[in-house]
């Protein structure tokens, strides 16, 4: 006669927590945590065929050149100066061509626009900064001066929506981000690089 | 003295495992290259990550330097290319997209890395109208 019905018995689970560490070992290894950062840019759009070379013509004070050399030397030059600079003075010396604030006829040209949400404005939105590096320039030099560049844009927009907006350039809504981006347009041309340097 | 009770450790450990498998992303690709991305303070965060295609560029890692050379080179996918193949791997890139025009194509490229191959990959990236790119730097103060 069977007695009381058998205890059955649990299944050992001990070693469940040793199994589950290993998995997850093995995601920590084979997974990358860091998020992805970078500078964004858009490229131009490829040239029209159909399109004779279009050269624009732009007015010599509107443009700021921006060289590297294949040292990776800075060369800037527009109406102003022109020479070696150093990777510091690049952001001031562009903010300062870009806002034109005492419209200077040295510094690009500056004319009416009505711009949603601002009105009137006189911008300087003709102004061109030529980026032009070797094809031996190190990339990281070029990095550093895209980086610049994106930084002097960005203090700029941020300047203009403290002052009519009252916040930082990131916390405005998409019409006043719009507004401000008319008034301070990114215009960076790329041309293609040339070997130039003359004293090298 | 009285065992601790241990049974809800694998629950535990499972939430971490999960944890983990949420944040972070599976690498696609061995590199075969080496490179220290550059430093910059302008970043924005990538964060649609399947609308986004890599591109790495640098010399060979040192187990393939004996053979490879230490020249710089370009990686797509798991292999080495050129930079006209550019192209092939934008189109192949953007087969299983759903949305083609939010294509970013990141750049990872080693700091010495000289422009002459940084220029021939944007010239082919315009021409196949991948115009979203992304210098991948790391964060400096």
């Amino acid at each position: 006669m069977a007695k009381t019905k058998k205890k059955m018995p649990g299944l050992n689970t001990t070693s469940t927590a040793d199994i589950s560490f290993m998995l997850l070992i093995f995601f920590l290894v084979t997974t990358s945590m860091d998020t992805d950062m970078g500078l964004a840019r858009r490229l131009p759009k490829p040239p029209d065929p159909d399109q004779e070379d279009a050269t624009m013509d732009i007015k010599k004070r509107n443009i700021l050149y921006v060289r590297l050399n294949f040292n990776g030397q800075l060369w800037l030059e527009d109406e102003t100066t022109r020479g070696y600079a150093e990777m510091s003075e690049l952001r001031p010396r562009v903010k300062e061509f870009v806002k034109n604030e005492q419209n200077l006829s040295v510094l690009p040209e500056k004319h009416v626009k009505n711009i949603d949400l601002l009105g009137q404005c006189f911008v300087t939105d003709k102004h061109v900064i030529s980026v032009q590096t070797d094809r031996a320039t190190p990339y990281d030099a070029y990095f550093q001066v895209q980086n610049e560049l994106v930084a002097a844009y960005n203090e700029l927009r941020n300047e203009l929506s403290k002052q009519k907006f009252g916040r930082e350039f990131q916390y405005l809504k998409d019409e006043e981000k719009m507004a401000i981006k008319q008034y301070y347009p990114q215009n960076i041309s790329e041309a293609e690089p040339k070997k130039y340097g003359g004293d090298q | 003295m009285p065992e601790m009770n241990t049974s809800s450790l694998p629950d535990l450990i499972f939430t971490i495992l999960f944890f983990f498998m949420m944040v972070t992303t599976m690498r696609e690709v061995t590199l075969k290259v080496k490179f220290t991305i550059p430093a910059g303070t302008e970043l924005e965060k990538l964060e649609k990550k399947s609308v986004v295609s890599f591109i790495y560029v640098g010399p060979p890692t040192d187990q393939l330097r004996a053979q490879m050379g230490s020249g710089t080179r370009i990686q797509l996918n798991d292999r080495y290319a050129e930079a006209r193949e550019v192209m092939d791997f934008i189109a192949a890139e953007r087969q299983g997209m759903t949305n083609q025009a939010e294509q970013i194509i990141s750049i990872k490229a080693d700091q010495r890395t000289q422009m002459g191959y940084i220029i021939d990959i944007k010239e082919v990236l315009r021409k196949s109208w991948a115009l979203r790119i992304n210098y991948s730097a790391s964060r400096r103060n």
